[in-house]
């Protein structure tokens, strides 16, 4: 757990941050947002001393960060920018084994989670582990950015726009990518983004900031939904019913699907069964397309009924948030969009019409719900308690 | 067999380096090729000492003075980068600048009082003039160093020591090795001024040779000296090559 008390930074006349309280329990997301100049980088860069409070304790743990060496502190810190700042004169592999080096590990013991770390982040080792940063890309190196800071396994990390500089798509991939290993590391996540609609994607809570001051530190349904002053409403936007859709997951609107791995008619017309369409994968699973039963029936031959696709540019994830499913959709004019997992294997697709019935229901906690559970289930909210503001 | 490219330069530099060695120790090479450029002298050989003496000597001058500018200017170049050393990074910087635009005669002129004669007054005067391509440079090259590559070696938790050795030096040696590289060879022809105050080196025939109008004199010594910085800056290219670390290679 992370504790900011009554935290104050000065530059002479200039006050950054400006008597900040608030905590981040274990395993939790906490995103720092603001516009620009508001002391997000101030406040995420005094937790692991990079800039030492002008006044006010900040305790990790109950310990005071003031008590460790700063080396110490931040070598059990994670700590990922912006700008990444990979070892241009160090290979990828040794770029990772930074923090572990320093730790004092041995070789053996650091070289595996290396190679572990790199899979974890998309980047086989065999593949990537002796390159340099120079022959990376933008979305690459940030993925190296992200394995060096968690390879030494640190509890708490910090990540001050780590997604800021990619391209939409990569950050989408990033993002998603981000989830998935947070849900599988639960680390304590000190986040900074300028990006209302990735402080709702990925946060548990946002502390919004203005001027060094906190407006307001919330879930992002509250934020949305019961703004604490006329800036926090404005600067969350006015699309809330949008918004919420990124809150939501793919995984808990997507139903299976028929799918067959057949190339002959037979096998591809018993797959159809009722419906009109039905997904083709390779042996592994993986999506290859779909066909259109339809046209099939017509007597097409298989070949020329099915539709070919890249499942990295096609398909959603389970992670993927109903927003970008949503956007996808609209981008490619379908009314359904398949669901692979990481490997590309289809595991179902998600409907424009299951979305609908979410977006419907704005009154549903939609991050609320578990895998699986039903949408008439979620306990409404009076309406009167919303747009208390408009 | 086909050499890593890194190598490449330095292979060529060594062989260089032997063809020069077995040139300056043949005598009687220079003495029939000076003699059939020079076929009116009586003498058109040095008599004092041997090319192979006198490229010696020179390199011990040389040796001593660029070691000594190293030695000291790359440190001042780093200091003058930290903290501690900021307030001073004018002064250092005014002051290498001087030392290069003063003239190294000047400089022998001035050291001879304080020095007398020999080798010494010439070190003092080289060393200094030699300084300025080597601070300049390594500050250069540290200041090249990225400030986010920096920021995230602290934020991982390395003190400024580990960030200024396992991280700048190495990503600096590029731009320092110029350096380096540059005051080495104008040092090496800087260094035939020196014969002027009793240093030896490739410089006494040159300065002999004016005042004894003897021109097959001078044309050996410049020739000898001309090699010799030539050779010393292909090894030094070699070198600058083996220190470029292999992820910063284009
Ligand atoms: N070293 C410094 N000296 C003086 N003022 C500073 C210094 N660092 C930051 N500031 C000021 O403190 C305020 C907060 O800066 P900070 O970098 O924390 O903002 P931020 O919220 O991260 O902004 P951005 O979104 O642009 O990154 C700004 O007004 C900035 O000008
Ligand atoms: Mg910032």
């Amino acid at each position: 757990m992370i504790t900011l008390r009554d935290v104050t930074k000065r530059y002479g006349e200039v006050t950054a941050v400006d008597g900040v309280s608030f905590e981040v329990p274990s395993g939790e997301v906490c995103v720092l947002i603001g516009p620009s100049g508001c002391g997000k980088t101030t406040t995420l860069r005094m937790i692991n001393r990079l800039i030492e409070p002008t006044s006010g304790s900040i305790e990790i743990d109950g310990q005071d960060v003031m008590s460790v060496r700063p080396e110490e502190l931040r070598r059990h810190i994670g700590y990922v920018i912006q700008s990444v700042g990979l070892f241009p004169h160090l290979t990828v592999a040794e770029n990772v084994a930074t923090v572990p080096k320093l730790l004092g590990w041995e070789r053996r013991r650091y070289e595996p989670k290396v190679r572990e770390l790199l899979g974890i982040v998309g980047l086989p080792p065999a593949e990537y582990a002796d390159k340099y940063p120079r022959q990376l890309s933008g979305g690459q190196a940030q993925r190296v950015g992200v394995a060096r800071a968690l390879v030494a396994d640190p509890p708490l990390l910090l990540m001050d726009e780590p997604f800021g500089a990619v391209d939409p798509l990569t950050r989408e991939r990033l993002q998603a990518e981000f989830v998935r290993i947070q849900r599988e590391l639960k680390k304590t996540v000190i986040f900074v983004t300028h990006d209302v609609d990735e402080a709702i994607k990925l946060a548990d809570r946002i502390a919004l900031m203005r001027s060094g001051n906190l407006e307001q530190y919330d879930t992002p349904e509250t934020l949305l939904d019961h703004p604490a002053s006329k800036f926090v409403h404005d600067f969350m936007g006015s699309d809330r019913a949008l918004k919420r859709l990124g809150r939501a997951r793919v995984a808990n609107v997507m139903r299976t699907v028929e799918s067959t791995t057949g190339g002959a008619r037979s096998v591809v017309a018993e797959a159809c069964g009722g419906s009109r369409f039905v997904y083709l994968t390779d042996e592994r699973g993986v999506l290859e397309g779909w066909v259109d039963c339809k046209v099939l029936d017509a007597g097409t031959p298989p070949e020329e009924a099915g539709t070919t696709v890249d499942w990295h540019e096609a398909a959603v994830h389970p992670e993927t948030t109903l927003k970008d499913a949503l956007s996808r959709m609209l981008g490619f004019g379908f009314r359904n969009v398949a669901v692979v997992d990481a490997d590309g294997r289809l595991v179902g697709e998600v409907s424009l019409a299951a979305i609908e019935g979410t977006m419907a229901d704005a009154d549903t906690h939609i991050a609320n719900l578990e895998e699986g559970e039903v949408l008439g289930a979620i306990p409404e909210e009076s309406p009167a308690e919303r747009d208390e503001l408009t | 067999m086909i050499l890593p490219p890194r190598m490449r330069p330095v292979v060529a530099a060594f062989a260089g380096t032997m063809l020069f060695a077995w040139i300056v120790g043949q005598q009687e090479l220079w003495a029939s090729v000076l003699g059939s450029l020079f076929p009116e002298s009586a003498r058109p050989v040095y008599p004092a000492a041997t090319v192979a003496e006198l490229t010696m000597q020179h390199l011990r001058l040389v040796g001593i003075s660029s070691g000594l500018t190293l030695l000291v200017g790359i440190p001042l170049g780093m200091w003058v980068t930290r903290p501690s050393g900021a307030d001073f990074r004018e002064i250092v910087s005014a002051a290498v600048d001087f030392g290069q635009t003063f003239p190294p005669v000047a400089v022998l002129a001035l050291m001879m009082p304080i020095l007398g004669f020999g080798l010494w007054p010439a070190v003092v005067a080289l060393f200094l003039y030699g300084m300025f391509p080597v601070v300049s440079n390594t500050v250069a090259g540290l200041e090249a160093v990225p400030r986010t590559v920096i920021d995230a070696a602290r934020g991982m938790g390395m003190d400024r020591a580990r960030i200024l050795f396992t991280v700048e030096m190495p990503l600096a040696a590029r731009i320092i090795m110029a350096g380096v590289r540059t005051s080495v060879v104008i040092n090496i022809g800087t260094a035939t001024v020196a014969a002027a105050v009793g240093a030896g080196g490739l410089g006494d025939p040159i300065i002999g040779g004016i005042s004894v109008q003897n021109m097959a004199y001078v044309l050996q010594g410049a020739t000898a000296a001309a090699l010799l910085a030539v050779v010393a800056d292909g090894l030094l290219a070699g070198a600058e090559r083996l220190l470029t670390p292999r992820g910063l290679e284009a």
